[in-house]
């Protein structure tokens, strides 16, 4: 297996790497560094580097000021400071005047671990893809993480880009890998039934499918790093060919990829849909994938689940 | 300042605040009292102090302003016109559906270099002007506008942190000190207590003057420009409502909208004043 890579990790090598290229690139930080993985770019690149302490509101509006000058102003902090405390000024300062700052969320989820439920942002989705003129994304890889940030640095106006602590197996190192903004993938084909995930759950889906081919059932699956702009096309094409849609996310059921993906089918192509996620309840302290699977966060349950939902298909 | 220039300027104030209640009144909503304490000082900045292009307004080397209590647009709106950013016919659109003057301080507006509205962000927004001047080595001055009310907001404090650290002395936020807000006397709702002591402790240049003298507004803002290392933040000694006789100093002005006999007797106040200085 390839060693294991945070989405983080590779954030920062691919902040650091962009930076050479991109002069107006200024990073925002407020004490995390070293966990946000932007000390990289720190030790490079001193005077194109904030740390504005324990203030992530500032940090936000910091960045909105600096966007009005040219800059690409990019602001980090875990998922749940920079996307979670500083939502307004986000939407106020950020969003609303349309200002070119990407906003960094790491450490989101359930996979923080045992910091436990106060670090573990599972609302972060939900918040930022209501907000207007904001792009939402949420890599599953350390390739896609490079490409994403990167799409995201091109892409002129708000980004939050949502990443993760615990480092993941790399599952889009392939030859014709390609991040395209608002682009889902099709990362496996399928007729029997479709399993649409974002972040840290596609390696989960990718190998729930092995164990459903065993019993017969393929699963095809619709991989979405961007839930804003949602590629609405994937979805309904795999509702349309399959008949039967499972979402997979670290993120509440509430509001994140499960809900867009809800909206879409109840509008354009109504089908059976289920959910997985957190069901609505805080996160706990504990090892990563104890909490994965205590939560229903991983492969068996989405064995567990696809094949439920399949049979009342079949009946 | 020349006797030319303190007639000019005093008469544009009063225009200001006529062109402001005139705004209000035509919209039936809209912020008069802490316009009105403002309007000296947008005065000043705009047509003394500042280094700003109307026909240019994102002219990359300007002074910028952030207006951070973002609900006085109308004096905002009036002191842009007046400088020529946009046609003055365009202010009577003020808070309508159709109009790009919205209710509060928007960046689709020409000379409006931050959306605001948000009570307590603008100080960071400037920060980050102030810090990308540096950056740049440029050479132009950023300006933010506070509300003493404001000033309860958390997040000011955290960016006067951050004008203090990176020896910001490209930055002057001057605090419209009217002492009133929305419920009531701020030291009543939430005392500020000492603001130059707070900014003096938080590392700043600390000037106090009166808000409505013009010449002490403009010495002011020259001695800000002369300090360095530290950002200045000059504490503006103002008055609610200032030049209507009975919205001076009166809450009830922070945001309501004048009867039709109010609007006709505060025009006349400041019509009459108008004519004083024109002699």
């Amino acid at each position: 297996m390839a060693e294991k890579i945070a989405t983080r990790a590779a954030y920062g090598k691919a902040l650091l790497e962009l930076a050479k290229e991109n002069d107006n690139i200024v990073v925002i930080d407020a004490d995390l560094c070293a966990c946000t993985k932007t000390d990289l770019f720190a030790a490079e690149f001193p005077e194109r580097y904030l740390n504005l302490g324990i203030a992530e509101s500032n940090m936000v509006g910091v960045a909105a000021g600096l966007a009005t000058c040219g800059k690409v102003a990019v602001a980090n902090s875990f998922a749940m400071f920079s996307a979670g405390r500083a939502f307004e000024q986000i939407r106020n300062s950020v969003a609303y005047p349309n200002l070119n700052v990407k906003i960094i969320g790491t450490h989101a989820g359930l996979s923080v671990g045992k910091d436990g439920a106060t670090h573990q942002c599972l609302e972060d989705i939900g918040l930022l893809r209501t907000v207007p003129n904001m792009t939402v994304i949420c890599p599953a890889d350390a390739v896609e993480t490079y490409q994403a940030f990167r799409a995201a640095v091109e892409h002129e106006g708000p980004v939050y880009l949502r990443l993760g602590r615990l480092a993941v197996e790399t599952v889009n190192d392939t030859e014709d890998y390609r991040f395209e903004l608002g682009k889902g993938i099709l990362k496996k084909p399928g007729s029997d039934v479709t399993i649409v995930t974002t972040g840290l759950m596609l390696q989960e889906a990718l190998a729930a499918r092995e164990e459903l081919l065993a019993d017969g059932i393929e699963a095809r699956i619709v991989h979405i790093p961007t839930i804003k702009p949602l590629d609405e096309e994937i979805i309904v094409q795999a509702a349309k060919e399959t008949g039967l849609i499972i979402t997979a996310e670290e993120h509440n059921i509430l509001g994140g990829l499960g809900s867009a993906v809800a909206e879409v089918l109840a509008e354009k192509c109504p089908v059976p849909m289920r959910r997985i996620g957190t069901n609505d309840v805080f996160g706990k302290s504990g090892e990563p994938h104890e909490l994965m699977a205590e939560y229903g966060l991983n492969k068996d349950n989405i064995v567990k689940v696809v094949r439920e939902e399949y049979a009342k298909k079949t009946a | 300042m020349d006797n030319t220039t303190r007639t000019e300027l005093r008469k544009k104030a009063i225009n200001t605040r006529i062109t402001a209640l005139n705004m209000v009144n035509r919209a039936q909503s809209g912020h008069i009292g802490g316009s009105f304490s403002v309007a000296d000082i947008l005065t000043v900045l705009y047509h003394k102090v500042m280094n700003v292009d109307p026909q240019n307004p994102r002219w990359v080397g300007r002074d910028r302003l952030v207006m951070s209590k973002g609900h006085c647009t109308p004096a905002l709106y009036a002191v842009l016109a007046q400088r020529g950013f946009f046609p003055e016919a365009e202010l009577a659109t003020f808070r309508e559906t159709t109009s790009r003057l919205s209710g509060h301080a928007e960046m689709n507006v020409p000379g409006v270099d931050m959306s605001t509205g948000s009570l307590g962000q603008g100080l960071s927004a400037a920060c980050g002007m102030a810090l990308a001047g540096k950056l740049d080595n440029a050479d132009y001055y950023v300006y933010s506008i506070h509300g003493d009310g404001e000033l309860q907001e958390g997040m000011i404090w955290e960016a006067a942190m951050t004008a203090a650290k990176y020896q910001l002395d490209n930055l002057v936020a001057i605090i419209d000190d009217n002492k009133l807000q929305l419920d009531g006397p701020t030291a009543e709702v939430m005392p500020l207590y000492s603001l130059e002591d707070k900014f003096t402790a938080f590392g700043w240049h600390v000037i106090t003057c009166d808000g409505h003298d013009l010449e002490a507004l403009d010495a002011a803002l020259m001695e800000a420009k002369g300090v360095k290392g530290k950002p200045v933040a000059i504490i503006a000694e103002t008055v609610k409502g200032k030049g209507v006789s009975f919205m001076e100093n009166n809450v009830h002005w922070h945001g309501n909208v004048p009867s039709a006999e109010e609007y006709e007797k505060a025009l006349l106040e400041l019509q009459a004043q108008l004519q004083e200085v024109e002699g």
